[in-house]
């Protein structure tokens, strides 16, 4: 059915689509996976969190960067030392758009938090300030699609794509309800759990992706539980057009707190080793 | 009232998507249960033999002599295991066994949700995990004794500020992860719909009996109600049958801690603003960019940053008011009440009794107040023999 209408949208579709979009088209002509790295913002502080920011944006195809809340549901112990840190250090909201101001990274930028965050800073003010800034889309963990009407139209306004998420409970009614408002990308958390970075890659994961993939047709990236090269490299080989790692940077930042140069390295490394496991196409 | 969950503007359901399926499913259980011939028998049978109930509604002869209006107060103290907590438990249970789930598991504060949840698995053979701040662990080292005794296993949480909302941040995480054969039983009239509706149906029986027995005994309806609000379960379960009655005051009493200007406290109306938090969207008490407030007060059962939605919604169309007691007040009300009646009440409950104390000279010889004494005050003997020592 996308594929239908693509003609008929085209305008309209070159009018909003953005760098997330003109990224994963880059890719795919390349024969590439996206990586996507998240790290949270403000940990382990305001001006060390920048340093690591700006150095894992090297080499990951988009980022992620979470504005801390203070009550993460979703996030395991990991992601949840990271906002502690972070909100001891004084991140807040104001803080986390002038970061990405002052950065000015030319990769496609996505911000992931909590709904209060953005209830509290005013729906309309935080999207547009996103735009100001160049976040190119949002994710907000605790938004289910029936709750974000008045959301999902501030951002079509501001072509700032709403991201969501699907997991592997999502019942086939809802997921044509969320694929219909779709942008960008399609989330899926491969497993059931929160956040964080597991030994293994489960099999759950591999067969989740291929059952997500008999409906979703705009790019499909993978997250939770993804840590190593080929765990990544078995995602997108399974057919995903990208792999969300998180924990296993933010990890690194656990390890290295008070030595922010090898914290810094360390997760350059990281990151280029899982590049070259999108590499399978 | 309720549409798709929403109390005027207030309610919803904001969780993460891994747990949509089981809260759709939850509601789709409750709708088909709720006026279910057999489910409704099997409820009544517990709460009639093993509860207790109906539990009495008492008046306070010397009490009411001092105060020169009647009082009574309504007797959740003398259900089974010690507090309103487990008219829900017990159903909220029965509906898990409908629903094929093998494994409960739940938040506590105090640990009288912990306890009524724990007592609820026991009695129909549930598996039971309880989630427990470990701040409030070492407040309530009995109830975690009971919880244990019960056969639930209990898992501390070192997250946040180790109390109440980490523990229903834990209980979450682990819905997140074991969503297909675990049932959450939240204890309050918070978090996403259905809760706040089906808690608050469960803990009606609350005021359908009292005005069954207020007409009896009084030939008329009260004055005003009175109830402590934490998430404001035992509140809303007193309320809701009198909503109608607009001639009945209601009122909420939240914990006033150590005083608003303190900012110790959980007096999530006196100073809070709407907001988001575990699923609902109501009033909390949060800074300007929305991070959650630690609280405080005397009384763990009301230590909580966010009210039910209903609430909330309830004092927006002016139906009920909401006031605050502070520690103080509400440990002199547990004094009296001691001294007077002989019932030592839950440190909750006292916040209740705190306001109808202090606004005696608002109700005159003709007035009926009742008092929803939603829990007994064991469990509070050694806080509140501490908080004399230090402030004597």
């Amino acid at each position: 059915m996308h594929s239908k209408v693509k003609g008929d949208a085209l305008k309209l579709e070159a009018v909003q689509k953005n760098r997330i979009d003109v990224k994963f088209e880059e890719l795919r002509a390349k024969g590439e996976g996206a990586l996507i790295g998240y790290l949270t913002l403000g940990d382990p502080n305001i001006e060390d969190s920048k340093k690591l920011v700006r150095a894992l944006a090297k080499h990951v195809d988009i980022l992620e960067l979470g504005i801390p809340f203070s009550d993460p549901i979703a996030d395991g112990p990991t992601i949840q030392g990271a906002i502690d840190r972070a909100l001891k250090a004084g991140m807040n909201t104001d803080i986390a758009f002038e970061i990405v101001k002052e950065l000015k990274l030319d990769i496609p930028l996505i911000f992931m938090t909590y709904y209060n965050i953005v209830l509290q800073y005013g729906e309309e003010r935080f999207i547009k300030r996103c735009r100001d800034v160049g976040i190119d889309g949002v994710i907000i963990v605790d938004l289910p699609i029936e709750e974000a009407q008045n959301l999902l139209d501030i951002c079509a306004r501001y072509n700032v794509h709403f991201i969501f998420l699907i997991a592997p409970t999502t019942r086939e009614d809802r997921l044509f309800k969320i694929l219909s408002r779709a942008r960008g990308f399609i989330y899926l958390i491969s497993l059931l759990g929160v956040t964080g970075a597991r030994e293994k890659l489960q099999e759950e994961t591999i067969e989740k992706t291929k059952w997500a993939l008999n409906y979703v047709k705009i790019p499909l990236a993978v997250g939770f539980g993804i840590s190593k090269k080929e765990h990544v490299k078995a995602v997108i080989k399974a057919g995903a057009s990208g792999v969300v790692v998180g924990s296993a940077f933010v990890k690194i930042v656990e390890k290295n707190l008070g030595n922010i140069e090898k914290a810094i390295k360390e997760i350059e490394n990281l990151a280029k080793e899982l590049k070259e496991g999108t590499k399978v196409k | 009232m309720a549409v798709k969950g929403r109390f005027g503007r207030f309610g919803g359901l904001y969780i993460p998507e891994v747990l949509m399926p089981a809260v759709e499913e939850l509601a789709e259980a409750y709708e088909r249960y709720k006026d279910d011939e057999e489910f409704k028998r099997e409820l009544d049978y517990y709460l009639k033999h093993y509860v207790g109930r109906p539990t009495p509604l008492t008046f306070c002869k010397n009490l009411s002599k001092d105060l020169g209006f009647k009082v009574y107060l309504k007797r959740e103290d003398l259900a089974h295991t010690g507090a309103h907590k487990i008219n829900n438990t017990i159903a909220q249970a029965l509906l898990a066994k409908k629903m094929g789930k093998k494994r409960i598991i739940a938040e506590t504060g105090a640990g009288q949700h912990g306890v009524a949840t724990a007592t609820a698995a026991r009695a129909l053979n549930l598996k039971c995990e309880i989630y427990m701040g470990a701040k409030d662990i070492e407040r309530q080292k009995m109830n975690v004794f009971r919880m244990k005794l019960l056969g639930a296993k209990v898992n501390p949480v070192y997250s946040g500020t180790q109390t109440l909302k980490d523990a229903i941040n834990e209980a979450l995480r682990d819905w997140i992860t074991n969503v297909r054969t675990t049932h959450y039983l939240l204890g309050s009239v918070l978090g996403p719909h259905p809760y706040p509706t089906m808690i608050r149906d469960f803990q009606s029986i609350i005021g359908r009996e009292t005005k069954e027995q207020i007409l009896k005994a009084e030939g008329r309806l009260p004055t005003a109600i009175v109830a402590c609000v934490g998430g404001g379960s035992n509140a809303i379960g007193i309320f809701y049958p009198f909503i109608e009655d607009t001639e009945v005051e209601l009122i909420g009493v939240e914990a006033g801690g150590k005083g608003i200007e303190s900012d110790k406290h959980a007096a999530r109306f006196a100073s809070g603003r709407e907001g988001v938090l575990h699923g609902t969207y109501t009033f909390v008490l949060q800074d300007r960019y929305g991070q959650i407030k630690g609280t405080h007060s005397i009384a763990a059962g009301l230590d909580y940053p966010a009210v039910g939605p209903e609430h909330a919604f309830l004092r927006e169309i002016g139906r009920a008011k909401y006031y605050y007691a502070t520690d103080e007040e509400a440990v002199e009300a547990f004094k009296i009440l001691s001294e007077k009646e002989g019932i030592i009440p839950a440190l909750e409950s006292a916040h209740a009794l705190a306001w109808a104390l202090n606004n005696a000279d608002k109700f005159d010889k003709n007035d009926v107040v009742i008092i929803n004494l939603s829990g007994r005050g064991d469990k509070d003997l050694e806080i509140v023999a501490k908080f004399l020592e230090k402030n004597e």
